[in-house]
Formats: C-alpha cells, structure tokens, sequence
C-alpha cells in the first residue's frame, strides 16, 4: 500500500520541471528588429492564408462546380467592397509569404546571417511583398 | 536521464527523429505552392475575363485541370503542417492540442477531397 504522502511525491517527481520553471524571455524583452517583424509576418500571413485563403479557393471551386448560378453568387460577393479586401488580403499575404519564404531557403543553407545582408532582407521580403501585391492588382485591373 | 527538470529527462535520449520530416515536407509542399500558386496568377493575369464560361473553359483543360489538383493538394498539406506548429506552440493542454490536431488532420483531408472533387466535375464535364 502506497501512503498519500507518498503518491504525493511520486506525483510531483513525473511533473517537476514543468511547472513554475522559468521560461525564455519572450517579445516584450527584446530591442525589436526588422528580423522579428519578419519572422512574425511569416507566421501571420500563412496562418491567415490557411484560413481565409484556402477558405475562398474552395468557395471559388465549388461554385464553379455548381454551376452559372452559385458562381453568379461567388462573383458577387468577390466584387463587394468586402470581396475585394478579402482578395487584396489574400494576394498580400500570399506575396509577402512567398518572399519570406524564399528568404527561409536561403536561411535553410546558412546564407544571409550577417548582421547586414539579414536586417537588409528583412526589411526587403516585406516591402517586396508590398510592391508585388501592387504590380498583380495594376496587372489585373489596367489591362 | 534524470528526472528533474524537462531539459533532464530528455539530455541524452538523441533527437526526436521525427521533426526533420515535418521539416523537410514543409520545405518541399513549399516549393509546390510556389510553383503552382504562380502558375494560378499568371493565368489569372492571362485570362481576358473571369466570366463563367472563360473560368470554367479554362479549368478543364488537362494542363490547368492537374495543376489546380496539384494546387489543392500542395497548399492543403503545406497549411496542415503549419497550423499544427501554430497548434503545438500555443496550445499546451495535451488534451486540447490533440483535439486540434485532429480537427486539423479532418480539415485538411476534406478540403483536399473537396477541392480535387470540384475540378474533375469541371473537367469532365458534369457541372450545369
């Protein structure tokens, strides 16, 4: 027979080390730079692409598959004031992902952790996703 | 091993083995999206209008066709492994993290199967 006391103690043995441990200092510790903006924007864009991104493509797939009249309905909503906000946000994210994303494969094979070249492309994958988000929207509604 | 703090009880048993594989497939659907989600723009910029009739004439042409399905599936996986490093950085309860990850995984398997459904009824020809 196991005393409490002693359950007690098995207990607080299997979860030492995971309560009230000190943690590593978080955001709000940290001098901020162009790398934490980018690496959060990273984050932000995919997560919110796999939501409100995936979310549209099957919307916008569905209502083909259904047929003129769903698609009437999807074309609608896409045109509202909302709509286009969706689809520039969308575009935006997916641009800025893509930048950043690249900047990650060149991290991938150690290139561009100099000081320089790293706060350069930080500031650079964001401002690209920007002005490409710009160049797509100029494309598709100047032709 | 000891049996102390969380760093204790793992010093010694090597690596997880499993995370280089999330890694590298994340890697690899991510060279997927890229070269199909650009393929979808250029098309969209190439396309004279996104009437019905254009977008539908479109898609179910073979090339456009497999590269959508390809798009679905790529983009699908690609999201599925970043929302569950999003889920196992944020959400620490064991039973609400292996909640997530299994809505996460029906989620993702569902829109797949509905995405690649939609195109091959276009493409074959059963829609309207």
């Amino acid at each position: 027979m196991t005393l409490p006391q002693a359950r007690g103690f098995v207990s607080a043995m299997a979860n030492a080390g995971t309560k009230n441990r000190p943690l590593s200092p978080h955001l709000q510790i940290w001098k901020w730079g162009p790398h934490m903006f980018v690496s959060i924007l990273h984050r932000v864009t995919g997560d919110g692409m796999a939501f409100a991104g995936l979310a549209v493509l099957l919307w916008w797939l569905g209502a083909l598959a259904g047929g003129p009249a769903s698609y009437a309905t999807f074309a609608w909503a896409m045109t509202t004031p909302i709509g286009y906000l969706v689809l520039v946000g969308i575009s935006w994210a997916f641009f800025s992902h893509m930048a950043s994303g690249i900047r990650h494969f060149f991290l991938d094979v150690g290139a561009g952790f100099e000081l320089q070249a790293n706060r350069l492309w930080s500031i650079l994958c964001p401002v690209l996703g920007v002005v490409l988000t710009a160049a797509f929207w100029a494309l598709l509604l100047l032709r | 091993m000891g049996n102390g703090t969380s760093i204790g009880r793992v010093r010694g048993l090597g690596s997880a083995k499993g995370g280089v594989h999330h890694w590298l497939l994340q890697r690899f659907t991510a060279i997927g999206n890229l070269i199909s989600v650009l393929f979808l723009i250029v098309s969209l910029v190439l396309l004279p209008d996104y009437s019905y009739g254009t977008i539908v004439e479109w898609i179910a042409r073979p090339v456009p066709a497999v590269m959508m399905i390809l798009l679905v599936v790529t983009t699908f996986w690609h999201a599925r492994l970043g929302l569950q490093v999003l889920v196992e950085d944020y959400l620490h309860d064991h039973a609400n993290k292996f909640a997530a990850i299994a809505a996460l995984n029906l989620a993702a398997c569902g829109g797949i199967a509905f995405g690649v459904f939609c195109i091959v009824r276009i493409a074959l020809g059963a829609h309207a």
